[in-house]
């Protein structure tokens, strides 16, 4: 079973989505794993483009106690 | 303003002092000059602000510097260090003694600073801290990044906005220190120790803002150097601007020029990463066409080869091979009747040639036996024999009269 793309993070999802390419190019597949891989391959594209789109850059930071508080950044 | 009243000859000490102070202030050279001396009887008051003694063989002087240039101070002052100091000079009026208002402290027995950081230079890289082959490569895509660097600092603020701009799917952790004057090194060494100590961490920027030579100084220092080099995390450093260079930047994975562009170098462009994906979704689009036309292609080549060996083309091949073959036979019967023909009228012709006929249509006659055989002599007939006459139109009836 092929892991959930919404839980995947965007370097896991740019991961798969290149190893999916490498395994077109080498062809050797059925005709249903080639839809399979090339649906899956669509999929991870639109996920890696949608997690750049609502990403907004979070920051922490130490205070002088040793918490790391989150702040605006 | 002179306090100065001629009138009266007596002066209170106030004014008398007041007086004095202006002297000295209206002296510009007094205002800003540079005295060496060796350091006594040194004190860092709790307000922060440090007050000491510089003397040479002949003479003293008093010196105080305040806790804002303190702050900036590259190394700790001590007793018997040999400084050059520079500041301006002035009356404290409560104390009745002119000093040195120090606004900077150079230490001259090691000569100055450009000096001690070429020494200390030597040393590290004979050490192999500046080593090419120690530097480790940045990730690409780093998940977190350390920050070590003012909390209240623009160095911050730019490096958080180049961030947000380029990548904003990193998170970022801020361990802020000092970032100048004697307390920045054991800050900066320490921030960047619990940051490297950290797993969550794949890149840790160090940045400060432009500044004097003094200013940077703490990223000169050998335990500050030290721990970028010791670091087991990727370092980038943007210390100061362009043309600066300290220790730290030598000793980092990856030197920046300024804080924002330490930013840019550790993390992509979402810009370019899109365009990418774009290309590789192209590129899964054409992979995925040209496989299918592949497949289309295998299977027409092979359904015709399926198609040789069918019952049906089979049958069709047979069906044909006897359309063929009765084509062929047809014709051979044409040909052979046809033969047969022109054998039988060629046949037909040379008999006619040989036939007795022909001989009987020039006025001979055969003549034969009532049972029809030949008679070819005159011995084979008697008296009264009925004969058979044959001429070439017909035949008659004849009887042997005698011979």
């Amino acid at each position: 079973m092929l892991p959930d793309i919404d839980d995947m993070t965007f370097e896991t999802a740019l991961e798969e989505l290149e190893a999916i390419v490498a395994r077109l190019e080498q062809g050797n597949f059925t005709l249903e794993e080639a839809m399979q891989l090339f649906e899956r391959g669509q999929q991870l594209t639109h996920h890696c483009n949608q997690q750049l789109n609502q990403a907004v850059l979070r920051v922490e930071q130490l205070t002088a106690d040793g918490e790391i508080i989150e702040v605006d950044s | 303003m002179f306090a100065l009243t001629p009138e009266s000859s007596t002066w209170s000490v106030s004014e008398l002092t007041s007086y004095i102070r202006e002297l000295f202030e209206i002296d510009f050279r007094l205002q800003d000059v540079e005295v060496s001396g060796e350091i006594s009887n040194f004190t860092r008051a709790r307000s922060g602000h440090l007050y000491f003694t510089l003397k040479d063989e002949q003479a003293q002087l008093r010196a105080v510097m305040w806790r804002s240039d303190a702050l900036r101070l590259p190394f700790d002052p001590a007793d018997g260090d040999a400084v050059v100091a520079r500041g301006a000079v002035s009356v404290y009026e409560a104390g009745g003694v002119y000093q040195l208002y120090a606004r900077s402290l150079q230490p001259a027995g090691r000569g100055d600073l450009a000096q001690l950081f070429e020494q200390l230079k030597q040393q590290l890289e004979a050490e192999g801290l500046f080593d090419p082959a120690h530097k480790k490569p940045i990730p690409p895509l780093p998940r977190k990044i350390g920050l070590v660097t003012s909390a209240d600092a623009a160095a911050l603020r730019d490096i958080l906005q180049v961030l947000q701009r380029r990548w904003p799917l990193v998170a970022v952790l801020v361990a802020a220190t000092l970032v100048q004057g004697r307390d920045a090194p054991p800050q900066i060494v320490r921030a960047l120790q619990w940051l490297d100590g950290r797993d969550d961490i794949d890149t840790i920027i160090v940045a400060r803002g432009g500044g004097s030579l003094e200013d940077l100084w703490a990223f000169n220092d050998e335990q500050v150097v030290r721990a970028v080099y010791a670091a087991h995390h990727p370092i980038i450093t943007g210390i100061g601007h362009e043309t600066d260079f300290t220790l730290a930047d030598f000793a980092a994975d990856l030197r920046a020029p300024t804080p924002s562009a330490a930013a840019e170098l550790a993390v992509p462009d979402q810009a370019d990463v899109r365009q990418q994906l774009v290309a590789q979704q192209l590129y899964l689009q054409r992979q995925m066409v040209n496989w299918l036309t592949q497949q289309r292609r295998a299977v027409q080549v092979l359904s015709r080869g399926l198609g040789h060996l069918s019952p049906q083309a089979n049958l069709n091949n047979n069906r044909q091979r006897v359309d063929h073959l009765t084509g062929r036979l047809d014709q051979a019967m044409t040909r052979l009747l046809e033969r047969r023909r022109n054998q039988f009228l060629l046949a037909q012709a040379r008999l006619t040639a040989v036939s007795p006929l022909a001989t009987l249509g020039r006025g001979y006659a055969i003549v034969r036996h009532q049972d029809g055989s030949y008679i070819h002599s005159v011995n084979q007939v008697q008296a009264g024999d009925p004969l058979q006459v044959q001429l070439n139109d017909g035949q008659f009836a004849a009887t042997v009269e005698g011979k």
